[in-house]
């Protein structure tokens, strides 16, 4: 173990770390601050947010895409919600509540001190997003409307329509393009980040790619925040964007940034199955649909019958056979891991046999046609587009799909890996939602790094700097980097061999699904890796790109994205294989009870596993933090 | 259940870069199944281009679910192709039949330059937000979210303009290339609400005049707002110009200045 884990939480009452160490921090006087210029990499939530933030608060910021602009990160793609702490519905929340549930739903693998922040600073978010014009929901007396989301027993979730993602990220993205007009704020788009510079043990800057033009070329920095998103992607067919990757955050691993459990992936239940081989991504419908839609499947794996034939006591709804008391709002990991048992087992419909029933029959009887079109008609028009079956006639079909991605890199309380000046936020770090995220978590999360914890944590470590000479973008270790990534490019496209990068990210996929999914065991992830280094090396030998490194190539971008899969699928699998309980979305099939629920190990695992790059990704170094409750005491999560 | 399409012949713009010379590629797609998004037609033509040892055809694209507003390409001469409230990617062969032949071009204005084949670049919209298609409400000292009720109907109209995708077809879909619904979708949500009230004249101003250093002029074909994914009305043009008139009126520290 070489990683320095230090989480820097600091000493006092839970309810107080924050704002003493806000009261303790050091300070960069204003004046002064103009004299550090940050870079900060990806332009969603969490680093749209901070870089307007820095910019508001007079450091030299650059910011980077890789998208033509700002606003089309994924962030923009969330459907449900926010959650905050506002209690104004009266009905009993409070940032102890919703620091208690997010630990809870975390199974009892995040850090204490960094849920309680993002708890205490959710009501700033709303209040900031609020006054930024973001249209949230209201009730007719012109307040704010709330709803419940995910089983928690409180409404705390503010929305906007099916879009708050998009309404938040367009928030933080006019907050940014404010910055960015005024002058404060340079803007970078079409740039992808592919390598980060490490000078005297801090971290100097970054190598990019400008994807019009391939010149790789290099920007120093004061310090560098990565906010690049999750990994999921790394299972091929997902909810993510096409283009998310986890290529910045592996160049940072690979460069000596610990990576926080990456077996903790979450697959989310509703999503639309696939319906051929060629699909390239899966479409999430809302969590919200399982408020009034029964999940059932036919008790007869040869039923050929129209769902509405099969007759009820030939139905199993087995959700709510098997949870009595949450049913149909079983938390995601549960109801996944339900429906891919029942799917398994060859009750699957579809004409793959590979989803489950959503059916709204009860709810259109009960309540009417009407009342459903009004809560659900956007979500049924694009199940309707997409699958050209008709959710009012027929039940919906969904399977779960790989979502979001719980690990990532290593930060500690000041959201900083473990090189020092390199800074992580929003999804691609791993801090708030240990093992499992509930749901309308992931918007908080972002905006509360950027917009409340980075402006604050990032000012110790620049005042260190003050008046210190930097290294600049002519250091050899910038050039050996740019060096290194101009050869890494050039490389894929000498290999001349046969097979697409998509081909091979197919496959990878597929290995990574099936054996590091939504239930994993030692036979499988033995198989894994076994097979995940095969494919790498065959990609090695048999990868086609074709085209020119000097000119828009989107398959050569693919290709480097593809290859750092690989490595990273590895580690997943590793991960995932020395984690001997389960927990959250890490299931593991030989530590479960006999009724086929998840059985944590607290005694040997109430730790993060960190990874430390050894130079030979099928060899990883694993450090460990453990993890101190101080206030949330160990419990079973039981939803029966 | 799923059908099959048989020979579709797709008639797809190549052009290696801005300076380039376009032309037109023909290719067969002799059997695509109906539950293919189209832009999944477009990623096996791609597979195959490459393992002939062709490069691949360049598009923009990203969320697949009709949100980020990446995707763009002008299909039988409609932005977006042939689907009401659509996106590109949210459209589907089935709304094809065997035998068809498509044409697929990138955004035509002269405010888009093409980088490569279908890719072209939508900057300016970004400048336009810039300028003032924002609330200045720095990190930190907000009021409560609660101080300000807003009638729901005012906060439903500032959503409905708010749901723009920044994918920039109405420009594509306008014979002027104007980039009028998209100034004034933003324009509209952001001076309905009481938040935006401060800046409303001088955002009009600035937003209306960088539009206008980028974009043609508006003369109300209405093409923009049948295009638009999110069918975000034509009336937010109105509201739009009745600001910006006012703004010369309103703004008279900037008046004085000149």
């Amino acid at each position: 173990m070489t990683l320095n884990l230090d989480s820097k939480v600091p000493e006092g009452p839970m309810a107080d770390k924050w704002s003493s160490y806000v009261a303790d921090q050091k300070l960069v006087n204003p004046s002064n601050k103009r004299k550090f210029k940050i870079i900060v990499v990806g332009t969603g939530l969490a680093g749209a947010s901070a870089a307007a933030s820095f910019g508001e608060l007079g450091y030299e910021v650059e910011s980077f895409t890789f998208h033509d602009s700002p606003r089309r990160a994924h962030s923009i793609a969330a459907q449900g919600g926010i959650n905050a702490a506002k209690n104004y519905q009266g009905d009993g929340d409070s940032i102890h509540r919703l620091f208690y549930d997010t630990v809870k739903g975390g199974d009892f693998r995040s850090r204490e001190a960094n849920v309680h922040r993002l708890a205490e600073v959710s009501v700033d978010i709303i209040d900031q997003m609020v006054a930024q014009g973001v249209p949230f929901a209201r009730e007719y007396g012109g307040l704010l409307d709330n709803r419940s989301f995910g089983g928690a027993q409180v409404s705390r979730t503010f929305y906007a329509r099916g879009q708050t993602g998009q309404q938040l990220l367009l928030g933080a993205y006019q907050q940014l393009s404010r910055q960015i007009g005024l002058g404060n704020v340079k803007l970078w788009n079409r740039i992808e980040m592919v390598d980060v510079v490490n000078i005297d043990g801090r971290c100097a800057g970054i190598v990019t790619r400008d994807l019009m033009t391939g010149e790789v070329r290099s920007h120093a920095a004061h310090a560098v925040v990565l906010a690049t998103g999750g990994y999921g992607n790394a299972f091929y067919l997902s909810t993510n964007a096409m283009a998310c990757n986890a290529t910045a955050a592996w160049r940072a691993h690979r460069r000596g940034a610990g990576f926080a459990n990456p077996s903790y992936t979450q697959i989310h239940p509703t999503c639309i199955p696939q319906a051929d081989e060629f699909q390239s991504k899966l479409t999430l419908m809302s969590e919200s649909l399982r408020n009034d839609g029964r999940i059932w499947v036919p008790k007869d794996p040869d039923e050929t019958r129209k769902a509405a034939d099969v007759p009820e006591d030939e139905r199993d709804y087995y959700l709510e056979r098997i949870y009595p008391s949450f049913g149909n709002l079983a938390p995601r990991d549960v109801s996944s891991r339900a429906a891919k048992r029942a799917v398994d087992a060859g009750q699957g419909v579809g004409p793959l046999k590979n989803g489950v029933y959503l059916d709204f029959a009860d709810a259109i009887n009960r309540l009417g046609v009407n009342v459903i079109k009004e809560r659900y008609g956007n979500l049924f028009d694009m199940y309707e587009r997409i699958t050209g079956e008709n959710p009012y006639e027929m039940p919906m079909r969904i399977y779960p799909a790989s979502h979001y991605t719980m690990g990532g890199l290593w930060v500690d309380y000041e959201l900083q890996t473990t090189i020092p000046g390199l800074f992580a936020a929003g999804e691609a770090n791993f801090s708030d939602h240990g093992a499992n995220r509930l749901g309308a978590s992931a918007l908080m999360q972002g905006l509360s790094d950027g917009y409340f914890v980075l402006p604050y944590t990032i000012a110790p470590y620049l005042s260190e700097l003050l008046n210190k000479p930097i290294p600049d973008e002519t250091h050899e270790a910038f050039a050996a980097a740019e060096e290194e990534a101009r050869d890494r490019y050039q490389g894929y496209l000498e290999i001349g061999g046969t097979k697409t990068p998509d081909h091979f990210h197919r496959e990878l996929g597929k290995i990574i699904w099936d054996y590091c999914g939504m239930d994993r065991s030692q036979v499988g992830l033995e198989k894994a890796l076994a097979e995940i280094p095969a494919l790498h090396e065959e990609f090695k030998k048999d990868l086609r790109v074709t085209g020119d490194g000097a000119s828009l190539n989107q398959t050569l971008e693919k290709a480097a994205r593809v290859d750092d899969f690989f490595e990273l699928g590895i580690l997943m699998c590793k991960d995932a294989l020395i984690r001997e309980e389960s927990c959250g979305g890490h299931f593991r099939s030989e530590h479960q009870t006999d009724e086929g629920e998840a059985m944590r190990n607290d005694d040997d695992f109430a730790h993060v596993t960190a990874w430390e790059w050894s130079g030979d990704p099928s060899n990883p170094i694993e450090n460990r933090e453990p993890l101190v409750y101080e206030v949330v005491e160990f419990a079973t999560r039981s939803y029966k | 259940m799923s059908h099959t399409l048989t020979n579709i012949t797709l008639k797809i713009w190549r052009q290696d870069g801005p300076d380039g010379q376009g032309r037109f590629e023909t290719h067969q797609i002799p059997q695509i199944s109906d539950e293919a998004s189209f832009l999944e037609m477009l990623d096996i033509l791609n597979e195959r281009l490459i393992e002939e040892g062709r490069e691949a055809i360049v598009f923009d694209h990203d969320c697949r679910e009709g949100i980020c507003g990446t995707c763009s390409l002008m299909i039988d001469g409609q932005a977006h192709g042939p689907q009401q409230g659509a996106a590109t990617c949210q459209l589907h062969m089935r709304t094809f039949s065997s035998g068809d032949e498509i044409v697929i071009e990138p955004w035509r204005a002269t405010a888009f330059p093409i980088i490569k084949d279908l890719m072209v670049s939508r900057a300016p919209l970004d400048r336009i937000v810039e300028s003032g298609g924002f609330i200045t409400a720095p990190t930190g000292g907000a009021p409560d979210a609660n101080l300000i009720p807003i009638p729901k109907p005012v906060s439903d109209a500032a959503m409905d303009n708010a749901a723009c995708i920044g994918c920039g077809a109405c420009v594509a879909a306008c014979p002027n290339g104007a980039a009028s619904l998209f100034t004034s979708a933003k324009l509209t949500h952001l001076n309905l609400l009481p938040q935006g009230q401060a800046e409303r004249y001088k955002r009009a101003e600035a937003m209306v005049e960088t539009m206008e250093d980028h974009f043609g002029s508006c003369t109300n074909h209405g093409e923009c707002s049948s295009a638009c994914p999110k069918e975000i009305s034509i009336d937010a043009i109105a509201i739009m110009n009745t600001d910006y008139r006012k703004s010369k009126t309103k703004n008279r520290r900037a008046l004085s200045r000149r």
